[in-house]
């Protein structure tokens, strides 16, 4: 059996194109799926967090509520702002990749990162704040039936528990991101994005944006339980 | 499409993947998907032969009603690092890390992996996930069995719990990653001409697999972090002392351990699909059909889990729903075997080793499958639950399907991965062996499940005695054979003859160029017109290939 054959490989050589690929077209695409499916498996994970959320408050309402009541809804509402923010600035350093914008590109990406340190400070302030109060699950768990809520110490314990898991999750998935955004402005530097190949920023920019959804659903079942 | 290709058989001159560099540094940071399929191959063997020596143990203690060999701590230890190291570093992995790293993207007209790199990331994760279970295993063993059930897993435990988990929990990123390379690559990496319904059917179920590794993987992940939390921080997620629920522990690891079992599986019917039809040398029969079952057994998969807690305090309602559930899985499966079984009727069928590892899995994966009805079977599960006959179950499944088809299809690509054939007589020998080892060894317990004996015991009633020696003889024999491959596949890599690209007269793809495949697989990245099972009836078959290649002539092909 003959087998016809595509003629040569790689007829149109880009110093970005990886040799596996026929295309830089192809190469898009498989990252662009690629980071699509890992989102799909991150929506997984978060999702066997929110399962147990979802359990627990069904099992214990009043904890959660009082447990929640405790948490800093100021300092929640500005870290959703500034990550929103932060997610716009991410996509305008998309945009500055499309455009072949080094200087725009480079900025933004810093300013993600800038955010996403406010975000990671205010976030170490409400740990503090809650170790000082005898709120961090465990053996230092302290709750006050008198002062705190006439509840399960056991229920706000879970609440505590999830909040720290969720949140601490969150956060690792934002350093890893910031990890990333770093290596992005390093390459930028050094002219590696071109309006043809910007796989990388594009893809990156997914992924900034799903840690913002995550906390988008956080904020709510975390801080709002019982406020409207 | 008559001619079949009889180039004069011998180890090609040109460069192939493994004559690209010698080095250990080009090993060890190769990105060619044939290349870290070797890396897996080496690991998971490893693997499979410690996690053997513990089975070794188990069935050696239990040739005494009394358990004389070791002591009851020391038993758990052993049927729980037996069970970790075998479903988690080597089931799980070993046909798509080896053969469908290797296969996939020669079956699908590709010059490597969609994401080369991270593949060779997937095998360093898996490698430093093992090597965490090792030092947990060295350090004195886990106890918990391999399921970490809470809140035993979390509070009572006194052995190295987190250090295991944590290399379940690492090692599952690498079958994530892993399954996500092999959904892009088959999305968007096959040749001009390879159609959807053009696939290989192998690459039909590890595309299914991908699915449920990439959905599973991470719910076992984030169980796993929580169960450490609990543990470390001393929090009560999964304890009912502090307001916690081990039931929620239950579901969240069955949602991924349940559909796990078809992680193992599906590639193994994969991998029959293809050697069904080359030893029949006909067209698979019903292609469409066996295509779409194995999606639909990935799908039904994740509705089942239920059925592993029908006594663990589920609700009733619950049970009857999950029951009711887990007999449509039959359906899919089902519909392999028939399509198999129809495939051989008329076939022009041949005996050479890798269909008879088709006829074992056929028969096994029968005995397995039918006996999982019993159990989804609420009422009857009551009965033998916890007991032998579970063991006995997910044993024809697992040894009697997956090992079965791996074995097969590494026999079957041996000569396309090494460039040389297996010795086909002592391949012959170890596949009866090993056969009949199994039964031996796994029957045997199905008899002391329905009897009553417990999983999990060391110590039993001494009327049990003679079917447990039979099954502990059963595992000596099923030693012997695993033991033979691993001694005529190394002998083989030397004195095997050479065996030319396509030995088999397959029709396939990954057939087509030279064995061992060059490093972009293919010299040009052909066009495809036809499906991989384009054998026309009696279309020949080169009959004893390793007689005819001692005499240093072509393949004798009848057509």
């Amino acid at each position: 059996m003959s087998i016809p054959s595509t003629a040569e490989h790689h007829t149109t050589t880009h110093p970005a194109l990886a040799h596996h690929f026929n295309d830089l077209a192809q190469q898009r695409e498989a990252g662009t799926l690629g980071m699509w499916t890992f989102l799909v498996t991150e929506v997984m994970f978060f999702g066997g967090a929110f399962t147990g959320y979802a359990y627990y408050r069904w099992k214990f309402p009043e904890a959660f509520q009082a447990a929640s009541h405790h948490l800093d809804i100021v300092l929640g509402t500005i870290n959703t702002v500034v990550l929103i923010c932060s997610s716009l600035t991410m996509v305008l350093a998309v945009q500055g990749a499309q455009r072949g914008d080094r200087k725009r590109l480079v900025r933004f990406l810093l300013l993600t990162i800038l955010l996403a340190l406010v975000f990671l400070g205010i976030k170490a302030f409400e740990y503090h704040h809650k170790w000082v109060e005898g709120h961090v699950p465990g053996r230092y768990f302290r709750w006050d039936p008198q002062h705190d809520g006439a509840v399960s110490p056991g229920g706000a314990q879970l609440f505590y528990s999830f909040y720290f898991t969720m949140t601490g999750i969150h956060a690792a998935h934002m350093i890893i991101g910031i990890g990333v955004i770093g290596v992005l402005v390093w390459m930028a530097l050094r002219g590696r994005f071109t309006p043809e190949s910007y796989g990388a920023v594009e893809n990156t920019g997914l992924y900034w944006h799903f840690v913002d959804i995550v906390w988008i659903f956080l904020f709510p079942l975390l801080y709002l339980i019982g406020r409207h | 499409m008559t001619t079949i290709p009889i180039d004069e058989p011998r180890i090609e001159q040109h460069s192939n993947y493994l004559t690209n560099g010698y080095s250990v540094k080009s090993w060890l940071l190769t990105t060619d998907h044939k290349r870290i399929a070797l890396l897996y191959l080496i690991t998971i063997t490893l693997f499979f032969f410690l996690g053997g020596a513990f089975a070794v143990l188990i069935r050696l203690d239990l040739m005494t009603p009394a358990g004389d060999l070791m002591r009851d701590e020391t038993y758990n230890k052993m049927f729980t690092m037996h069970g970790i190291i075998m479903v988690f570093f080597f089931l799980i992995p070993a046909v798509p890390a080896v053969l469908g790293n290797f296969l996939i993207p020669l079956m699908i007209g590709a010059r490597d992996l969609a994401f080369p790199r991270i593949n060779l990331l997937s095998w360093y994760v898996f490698v430093i996930g093992g090597l965490f279970t090792l030092a947990s295993v060295a350090s004195g063993g886990v106890d918990t069995g391999w399921t970490f059930y809470t809140p035993y897993s979390s509070t009572y435990a006194n052995t190295h719990v987190v250090l295991a988990a944590l290399g379940v929990f690492i090692t599952g990123f690498s079958s994530i990653l892993t399954g996500l390379n092999f959904i892009v690559t088959v999305h968007t990496m096959r040749a001009p001409g390879m159609t959807w319904f053009r696939l290989p059917l192998f690459v039909w179920a590890n595309y299914a697999t991908s699915l449920i590794m990439i959905l599973g993987t991470p719910v076992l992940a984030v169980t796993i972090v929580l169960v450490a939390i609990e543990r470390i921080f001393g929090v009560g997620i999964f304890d009912p002392k502090l307001g916690g629920d081990p039931l929620l522990f239950q579901h969240l690891f069955w949602f991924y351990s349940h559909p796990a079992v078809y992680i193992m599986i599906l590639p193994s019917m994969g991998v029959i699909s293809e050697l069904v039809t080359c030893f029949s040398r006909k067209r698979i029969f019903g292609y469409g059909f066996v295509a779409v079952s194995s999606l639909l057994i990935a799908v039904y998969g994740f509705l089942v889990w239920g059925h592993h807690m029908f006594v663990s305090g589920q609700s009733v309602y619950a049970g009857m729903i999950f029951s009711f559930l887990s007999f449509f899985v039959a359906i899919p499966s089902a519909i392999k075997v028939f399509n198999w079984t129809a495939t051989l009727y008329k076939g022009s069928i041949s005996y050479q080793t890798p269909m008879l590892y088709v006829f074992g899995f056929i028969g096994l994966f029968a005995i397995g499958g039918l006996t999982g009805l019993f159990l989804a079977t609420l009422a009857v599960d009551v009965h033998v639950h916890d007991t032998y006959f579970i063991v006995a179950h997910f044993h024809y499944i697992m040894v009697g399907g997956v090992v079965m088809g791996y074995l097969g299809g590494i026999h079957f690509w041996w000569p396309k991965i090494t460039g040389r054939m297996y010795p086909e007589g002592w391949a012959k020998l170890a596949a009866l062996i090993i056969f009949v080892g199994f039964n031996l060894t796994f029957f045997p317990q199905f008899l002391l499940g329905y009897l009553g004996m417990p999983r999990r015991y060391h110590v039993y009633p001494e009327e049990f005695q003679i079917l447990n020696v039979m099954s502990s003889a059963g595992a000596s024999i099923l030693g012997v054979g695993y033991l033979l491959p691993l001694v005529y596949l190394f002998w083989s890599l030397r004195w095997g003859p050479a065996a030319g690209p396509n030995p088999w007269a397959a029709a396939g793809l990954e057939w087509q160029t030279s064995s061992p495949p060059p490093t972009e697989n293919f010299e040009k990245i052909p066009i495809v017109t036809q499906e991989a099972y384009a054998y026309s009836e009696g279309s020949g078959f080169p009959v004893s290939p390793e007689a005819d290649y001692k005499e240093g002539g072509s393949p004798v092909v009848h057509s």
